[in-house]
């Protein structure tokens, strides 16, 4: 029966040589050389042991005594097809003083199976089977990791090949870097915008995706600033570079991710160190299976020593123990966590800030830029005696000279052209506000002291901002609010945390009170901290990283990189949004949100937790069926079929899960 | 000086490897392998020319790990 399922799972392992092979063929596979003559090999060494199977032992009896010894050569060398270079790692790993490895347990298992095949003139299929799917596994494992790498790599690969530059009236394709700033490039519809600039001629929708995962296109023309790594789609734009390719967007965006991998997170460290001091203890464990139970037996019970038994356990004892699924999963797990979360616009700098941001349960935010827009806008318009765009009309035209914030966000409200020839005697009164005339109309705006000024009775406003009071022809109009607004999803974005087991979320800010209180409330933010310097920021997270209930609650701060550099680095994970053009931001903080979608906080919450639940899988998964394996094969209940194929078998797994971490979209 | 070089590896443990080799080179500050975007990043010490230490860097990355490459 055995003999059945052996034959079987070689012809198996044979078939699937070929068809690998066949696929290896196309160029796209992406199989390396060395993988294709692995597989070869493979082939090669199946095919041989499977026709010696079938022979089978008595082929041999007509050589006579010879027999036996011609028996041996064959497997031998059927042995060294499949196995030779694990032999020489391991030759080599002890010649340079690096004993214990993967390829050590692999050389001593199978040489051992051998040694004991030969004494008994038996069984030399085990060991060259052994042999043989430990290579199949390893080539899968070679593959899997391969392509994914790959596929991660391409997935973020967002570098331009080259730059269009007009000479002499052609069109001419040189290297991104050699393009000096103030040049004007060309960027045809359907390439990617290779350094930041600034569109001199053109209109187009520009594909963002790939930078700030964000899929609605954005409308650029002549005098918009655009950053590089957007796709062109639709028209040809004319842009003057502002930057160096190797200080443009995307070039340090790359430089981000691709050195994200080499800041290793403290589960890394834990696998190096695991493996470095359980290598060598399996293998002593080895040696005392070997030769501590017959001993026992032989002095102790008097019983026969059972050398062999104890042996073979020791020998299957070691293939069971091969650390790979471990030392594999976990780096793959976080590049593809890393991966998966830039395709989201979430740019983490290291698998160790990933972890720790998995373990954040305090949310301090900074107010303006970050929960807010940044920007005042007209945000109401109370008590006017004219409709209200007649009234922010007025209020635009009279400010129009004017470039102070609060005219500009006039002007924008009122969003038409300006039509100086309607505004005369325009008299700015400092502290107070403006008085001209537009269309023959005495209009005066501005705070309460100017309608004090002009005798005129005006109504206080109860909302929060700053007031523009309103008076024409000696009347009063009503009054225009003025505030800075908060993001349209902020309050969705501060529930989404909470639910994602965020603790406490605190806001900072320099703004007056009444303005932070009223913010605070309105987004259900816990605590709220207002008219702070840039200095008493860093002091209130000190002290909020003090009152933290243990050390492994981490507290994330999040700004928008302007002026809160210092609190960025002060927080145990500094997260900067919307940074795309601050040079600052991106070196102070550990996670840059591409753009300023304030909801993205709590996604990169999630993408980090997910990641973490599949590295702890992965290690639990993978050392609790090492040890029951190793339990069993100790006992006596497992031989080394068994033990090879939970090898291979936890190995594969785990590779699968860590590629689950790359696709977070809908997390 | 901080260059950053492209190489071939296999298995994450051998990139590990290939990294204790590097640092241990005369001529190298630091050296980083980071083996999922295959990519080697030294930093040489002062004055050090890097195309020569590069060569003994690669000559002791093969000696550990004959299977990998470092294109310079």
């Amino acid at each position: 029966m055995q003999e059945h399922i052996v034959n079987g799972l070689l012809l198996v392992v044979a078939l699937l040589a070929v068809v690998l092979q066949i696929i290896g063929a196309r160029p796209a596979s992406g199989m390396t050389r060395k993988q294709k003559v692995m597989l070869w090999r493979i082939l090669a060494a199946t095919v041989l042991l499977l026709a010696l199977q079938l022979l089978g032992a008595e082929a041999f009896q007509p050589l006579g005594p010879a027999g036996r010894w011609v028996r041996l050569g064959v497997f031998l060398a059927d042995y060294l097809i499949v196995g030779h270079d694990i032999l020489r790692k391991a030759f080599r790993g002890i010649r340079n003083g690096q004993v214990f490895d993967e390829n050590f347990l692999m050389a001593v298992a199978t040489l051992g199976a051998l040694a004991l095949a030969v004494y008994e003139n038996g069984d030399y299929l085990e060991a060259i089977a052994v042999m043989l799917f430990y290579q199949v596994g390893e080539w899968f494992q070679s593959y899997a990791v391969g392509k994914s790498r790959r596929n991660i790599s391409e997935l973020m690969d967002i570098r331009p090949d080259y730059a269009n530059i007009q000479r002499d009236g052609r069109l001419e394709q040189v290297d991104p870097d050699e393009v000096e700033v103030g040049t004007v490039i060309l960027v045809q519809p359907g390439e990617k915008v290779p350094i930041d600039g600034t569109v001199v001629e053109g209109t187009s929708t520009l594909n963002t995706a790939a930078l700030t995962g964000e899929s609605l296109p954005r409308e650029v023309e002549a005098g918009d600033e655009i950053i590089s790594g957007c796709i062109n789609m639709t028209g040809l734009l004319k842009i003057r570079t502002t930057r160096e390719f190797g200080e443009s967007t995307v070039s340090r965006i790359l430089d981000l991710v691709e050195n994200a991998s080499s800041r290793k997170a403290k589960s890394e460290d834990f696998i190096s160190r695991f493996a470095r001091i359980y290598t060598p203890a399996v293998c002593y464990a080895a040696l005392a299976l070997a030769i501590l139970p017959p001993l026992v037996r032989m002095f102790a019970l008097g019983l026969d020593a059972g050398w062999e038994t104890w042996v073979y356990r020791a020998l299957t004892f070691l293939v069971a123990s091969c650390p790979c699924a471990l030392v594999i999963s976990i780096p793959l797990s976080f590049f593809a966590g890393i991966g998966g979360a830039s395709r989201e616009g979430v740019l983490v700098k290291g698998s160790n800030y990933l972890e720790a941001l998995s373990q954040t349960r305090v949310v301090v935010f900074d107010k303006t830029g970050t929960l807010t827009q940044g920007v005042f806008e007209v945000n109401g318009i109370h008590h006017s005696e004219l409709a209200n765009e007649k009234l922010v009309e007025y209020a635009a035209l009279a400010e129009s000279a004017s470039s102070h914030p609060i005219s500009k966000s006039l002007q924008r409200a009122y969003g038409k052209e300006i039509d100086r020839d309607r505004v005369r005697d325009i008299q700015e009164i400092g502290g107070n506000g403006v008085m001209a005339t537009v269309d023959g109309r005495q209009v005066a705006a501005g705070n309460g002291k100017l309608m004090d000024r002009l005798g005129v009775p005006y109504l206080p406003c109860h909302s929060v901002g700053t007031i523009i009071h309103m008076a024409i022809d000696g009347k009063y109009a009503g009054h225009i609010v003025i505030s800075d607004r908060v993001k349209p999803r902020a309050r969705e974005a501060v529930r989404a945390l909470k639910a994602a087991g965020i603790q406490r979320t605190v806001m900072l800010t320099g703004d007056a009170q009444a303005v932070a209180d009223s913010v605070g409330r309105e987004l259900g933010i816990d605590q709220v901290y207002s008219e702070l310097l840039p200095a008493g920021k860093v002091e209130r997270v000190e002290a909020l990283l003090e009152e933290r209930p243990s050390g492994r609650a981490k507290l994330a701060f999040v700004g928008d990189g302007i002026n809160d550099a210092p609190v960025l680095r002060r927080a145990d994970i500094g997260i900067a949004m919307g940074a795309m053009g601050s040079d600052a931001a991106i070196e102070a903080a550990d996670v840059v949100l591409m753009d300023d979608d304030p909801m993205k906080i709590a996604k990169a919450i999630r993408i980090s937790r997910k990641c973490l639940r599949i590295v702890y899988e992965n290690i639990a998964v993978a050392i609790g069926i090492k040890l029951i394996c190793l339990v069993l094969v100790a006992l006596g209940f497992a031989n080394m079929w068994l033990a090879v194929f939970a090898d291979v078998g936890v190995m594969i797994l785990a590779v699968l899960n860590a590629i689950r971490a790359l696709f977070v979209k809908r997390l | 000086m901080k260059k950053t070089y492209k190489i071939d590896v296999d298995c994450a443990n051998c990139a590990n490897k290939m990294e204790d080799a590097a640092r241990k080179t005369e001529g190298v500050q630091t050296a980083t392998v980071n083996f999922m975007t295959q990519k080697m990043i030294v930093e040489f010490a002062e004055g050090r020319e890097p195309g020569a230490v590069m060569a003994e860097v690669r000559r002791a990355c093969q000696k550990v790990e004959p299977d990998c490459e470092i294109f310079l």
